[in-house]
């Protein structure tokens, strides 16, 4: 059976096409040209035509290169000594460490039984209280950060890496500023937090097919640790060069594209990668979060669109702050019920108002006198965006709800809350707190 | 040309090979007979993995394959079965969790372990456990297609053996297998047609998934009310049995929760959910959850009233498109028992979004969006076979379908939303405007609507309506003019609609009381909410009457909350007659 060939039919982007016999779909081959060698993974069979993706791109690739069918599938090594280590989307080490060939594991394996899953139930405390009161994060939960370029989603990605109470933490880097990569770099090692993290990362200099890899790498290994009874915190940022990634091949193969260019599988890509996060009934866990920058902080576009429909919720990162308004952990009704009594109370009736407190903004905007209402309501806004909104504010989740009520306290009489009347009863503050004037 | 079964070029030869693999579209040249639709097996070394013909073209079948594509190879053997993907039904369906192709997971994690394994095709029924079988028809009864032959008691249920539906024609009974214990398998009846062959019946039979179940005398209006304990449902969009409605709505409005405790809830007989495409954390919870719930009706678990059919998002795509009809076969199957049945779809959009992906493939026109042409076609027909029937025995069973729809963007001017909404009862818009202010069950009260019967007074629900929309009216006038611009009347008004929106629309799923409301309870609270919106107020300042409702709506919430039979129910009821008994007298004053 011959496994060399060394004639290209076809360059089109990054896929080339090969007359080839007993290739498998999905099988990985090695191209060599003057430029360099690459993998190269099978994406369409027709008759004896072989279509390639060329993960570092088709740049000054000759129709005379060697083609080598390597007869399995794109793998990654798996080890204790990944832990600590830097690598790119093509499994490389990119920091100075050597390369790990060990124990090589298939990446993209086949999706859990449901079955083998059990109901989340860990809370995973971030000291934030947008999210530990409002949204709480909870353990084998797969959420999205939703933002805009510009936004500091990388730093909140950062701190939740530094405070996050789990055992490995993988970062995936996607079309990241080379930046953005030393800042990670540097944040995790002056925290110590290297010690317990697996970084690829692909960065926007590099070719864009990698990009497909990382999730796929970040989860096969994250799996492996799972199964070894770890609970594993996966971070992808970002997801849209990911889905773009995507995009670029599929109209290269031609696809009929379903929506602004991005092909019909779109929702199917995103969700096996998704759908990876998991609590093993008897062994470890996989939390993901993944940024996600919308194009034009349009929501509606495909991206953010069908990752909202995959994830268990999304928080949007919007004016340095997590909007409270969308935002919206699903799991979060599987742990706030053990935390403390008044947690959901608190969260619902806090949101409530500071929705009317919008309204009071707009109409006072347009010049509207403000009944007493509106300047309570006023009042209350102003303290809760800067006493719990703002993602300096960095403290543990029972002191967020004893800040909740005193905020309450300050500003309204029990009945306006909404909350019942055995609750108020309990936690109602009867000191006015010294921030109250 | 190699063909295995030594038969080529005739009819005979159910052999082909691949030639083209385009993600989970293979291209195969055949060379005997294809029939549209029918199932074949793709030969990987030692697995057979399952394929669907969906196109012949000349000498060539496209097929879709119901598992991964990975590792396929151009040349590989084809095995066609001649048989359209059909499913198993017999008893021991209920409490089972199957994925798309009737597979049941829990047996299947038992052998593959943590993850599934392609390529692994399990007995839908367990062929080991023995069903205590009583006989119903006798020798030389004479029966056709869906008779009971017998029954086997099947958890809360009599399951009840039937004549084959696939049997066309009369015939007479030859043999009935005394009372017993039996296994699906054994023969329990033995049948002669009018040419005098026999046909042999056992417990199990199969149904090919995509044929709707007709073994009845006739349909009937869907009139009676499905109730789900869901206030905003039950009293202002119903749902009947028999019906269908639709839930569309963007991510995180709550269609998912919804599903979950209308599944919890109904008044159903059975409930088959279908998890289409979406995440398997949610089948997790009804998994899991369902066993230690009680039943109220029946005081078993729910789980023993429950099908799970469990595609998830992540598992193979073609297979999403069956699991619908997998689901709906079975929801049938028990229809034709005389019970009433309700299938919970999670999403139709993913199974739209399969078909799409499958026409792509096939590189058919493209129509909006890129969703086939035959789109609304096909989601008519699905919905169709809800209904309410007639059994020729007399007993009337029902399938009522409930699908939730997932528009790109939240924009109900999509294909999915649109092809749904001609075909369905009920509508139960879900807006994210009402989700993000925490407005639980996020359903618009203004865009949606129900042509089926509710439990309360239809004048008493006009006045309800009428009340929110002019509630509504005033609010997008007060946006513009203000509140002082505003007339303090109509001020009253939009918090009368706020008042009836906070307290009757909206209900807490998880709280203990509030979350279930018995039809009783509901009646008993509209009738107050009537008198309370029919009360004429009068208050002096617009702050005196907003910090009234404040107060009236916190009593009302409290009172939502109280355990009808407590003490408390009634008092608090006391306080809150009185509340309003005080504006009215104060109203009947100052005229």
């Amino acid at each position: 059976m011959r496994r060399i060939y060394n004639k290209i039919e076809q360059i089109v982007g990054n896929v080339i096409t090969v007359i080839a016999d007993e290739v498998a779909y999905g099988e990985l081959a090695k191209i060599t040209s003057p430029e360099g060698s690459s993998l190269a993974q099978v994406i369409r069979l027709e008759g004896d035509r072989v279509s390639l993706q060329v993960l570092a791109g088709t740049k000054g690739i000759s129709t005379h290169a060697e083609i080598r069918f390597l007869g399995h599938s794109m793998k990654t090594p798996f080890s204790k000594s990944l832990i600590g280590r830097i690598f790119t989307g093509s499994g490389e080490p990119r920091d100075k460490g050597p390369a790990i060939t060990e124990n090589m594991i298939d990446i993209g394996g086949p999706s859990v039984n449901p079955v083998k899953r059990v109901i989340p139930r860990n809370m995973i405390q971030t000291g934030i209280p947008m999210i530990d009161v409002f949204n709480t994060l909870v353990e084998s939960q797969k959420l999205p950060i939703f933002s805009i370029a510009g936004e500091p989603y990388n730093p909140l990605l950062a701190r939740i890496a530094l405070q996050a109470e789990v055992d490995i933490i993988i970062l995936g880097g996607m079309g990241l500023k080379h930046d953005d990569y030393l800042f990670f770099r540097d944040v995790l090692e002056k925290n110590g937090a290297i010690t317990r993290s697996i970084l690829f990362i692909h960065t926007a200099a590099d070719p864009t097919v990698e990009c497909i890899l990382v999730p796929d790498l970040c989860l096969a290994v994250a799996e492996q640790f799972a199964l070894q009874g770890k609970r594993v915190l996966v971070l992808l940022t970002d997801m849209t060069n990911f889905a773009d990634s995507i995009k670029e091949i599929a109209n290269t193969m031609e696809q009929i594209p379903s929506n602004r260019g991005y092909p019909g599988d779109l929702y199917s890509q995103l969700a096996s990668r998704y759908e990876k996060a998991v609590d093993f009934e008897g062994a470890g866990s996989i939390t993901i979060l993944a940024v996600t920058t919308m194009p034009g902080d349009d929501v509606t576009h495909p991206i953010p669109d069908n990752t909202g429909y995959i994830t268990e919720g999304q928080f949007y990162l919007r004016n340095g702050r997590i909007e409270p308004f969308g935002s919206l952990s699903r799991l979060k009704q599987q742990v706030n019920d053990k935390t403390r009594e008044d947690h959901r109370a608190i969260m619902d009736s806090m949101i409530q108002l500071y929705a009317m407190y919008k309204e009071s903004i707009e109409k006072q905007s347009m010049g509207f006198r403000m009944s007493a209402w509106d300047n309570k309501l006023l009042k209350y806004g102003e303290r809760f965006e800067r006493e719990m909104m703002d993602l300096n504010v960095n403290i543990p989740l029972e002191q967020a709800l004893n800040l909740g009520w005193q905020i309450l306290a300050d500003c309204f009489q029990p009945a306006e809350t909404g909350i019942t009347t055995k609750l108020t009863e309990k936690f109602w503050p009867t000191i006015a707190s010294n921030s109250a004037s | 040309m190699g063909c295995k079964c030594g038969s080529i070029e005739t009819a005979n030869c159910h052999c082909g090979r691949i030639v083209g693999i385009n993600g989970n579209m293979l291209t195969v040249e055949f060379y005997g007979t294809v029939r549209q639709n029918e199932v074949a097996y793709v030969v990987l070394g030692e697995s057979r993995l399952k394929a669907e013909v969906i196109r012949i073209r000349g000498r060539y079948a496209d097929l879709q394959i119901l598992e991964e594509p990975k590792w396929l190879k151009v040349g590989g053997h084809v095995d066609f079965t001649g048989e359209l993907l059909a499913v198993e039904l017999g008893p021991g369906l209920l409490t089972q969790v199957f994925d798309g192709l009737q597979n049941p997971l829990p047996e299947l994690a038992k052998q593959c372990g943590f993850f599934l394994k392609r390529g692994v095709y399990l007995d839908a029924l367990p062929r080991d456990e023995k069903w205590k079988f009583t006989p119903v028809a006798k020798k030389g009864d004479t029966v056709k297609a869906g008779d009971t032959i017998g029954t086997v008691p099947e958890g809360i249920f009599t399951h009840r053996i039937m004549v084959p539906f696939s049997l066309k024609g009369r015939y007479s009974v030859e043999r009935v297998a005394t009372p017993g214990s039996y296994t699906v398998d054994e023969v329990i009846a033995e049948l002669k047609d009018k040419k005098g062959s026999i046909v042999k019946v056992s417990m199990v039979q199969k149904w090919p998934v995509k044929v709707p179940l007709k073994c009845y005398s006739e349909r009937l209006m869907p009139a009676e009310t499905l109730l789900t304990k869901i206030r905003i449902l039950d009293t202002f969009f119903p749902v009947a049995k028999g019906g269908t409605f639709c839930v569309p709505g963007p991510f995180g409005a709550g269609k998912t929760v919804l599903q979950q405790l209308i599944s919890r809830n109904a008044d159903v007989d059975v409930v088959v959910i279908a998890a289409c495409g979406e995440r398997a954390g949610e089948v997790v919870e009804t998994l899991r959850e369902f066993p230690k719930l009680i039943d109220p009706r029946t005081g078993k678990s729910l789980m023993e009233r429950t099908v799970i059919i469990c595609n998830t998002s992540s598992m193979p795509v073609a297979a999403r498109e069956a699991s619908v009809y997998t689901a709906v076969t079975l929801a049938e199957y028990y229809r034709q028992m005389g019970l009433h049945v309700l299938l919970l779809a999670d999403s139709t959009s993913r199974w739209a979004q399969a078909l799409r992906e499958v026409s792509g493939r096939l590189e058919e026109i493209p129509g909006d969006e890129a969703y086939p042409a035959y789109l609304e076609s096909v989601i008519a027909a699905f919905y169709e076979r809800a209904a309410t029937v007639k059994l020729h025995d007399g007993s009337v069973g029902s399938v009522t379908i409930g699908g939730t729809v997932s528009p790109a963007g939240g924009n109900f001017d999509e294909p999915v939303t649109q092809s749904t909404l001609k075909v369905v009862g009920a509508f139960h818009g879900l807006s994210r405007e009402r989700s993000d202010a925490r407005r639980y069950p996020a359903i618009h009260p203004l865009d949606s609507w129900s042509k089926y019967c509710s439990i309360v007074k239809p004048e008493d629900l006009q006045l309800a309506q009428k009340t929110l929309r002019d509630g509504n009216d005033v609010a997008q006038m007060m946006k513009v003019v203000g509140e002082e611009g505003t007339s303090i009347d109509d001020f009253i008004m939009y918090l009368k609609s706020e008042y009836l929106d906070t307290v009757y629309m909206q209900q807490n799923a998880f709280h203990a009381v509030d979350g279930t409301v018995s039809a009783e309870r509901q009646s008993y609270t509209f009738d107050k909410m009537v008198k309370i919106l029919g009360t004429k107020m009068v208050f002096d300042t617009k702050d005196a009457a907003r910090i009234f409702f404040q107060s009236l709506t916190q009593k009302t919430k409290d009172w939502n909350y109280a355990d009808m039979d407590s003490f408390e129910f009634k008092e608090l009821e006391a306080q809150l007659d009185k509340m309003i008994g005080e504006v009215a007298a104060r109203a009947k004053n100052l005229q």
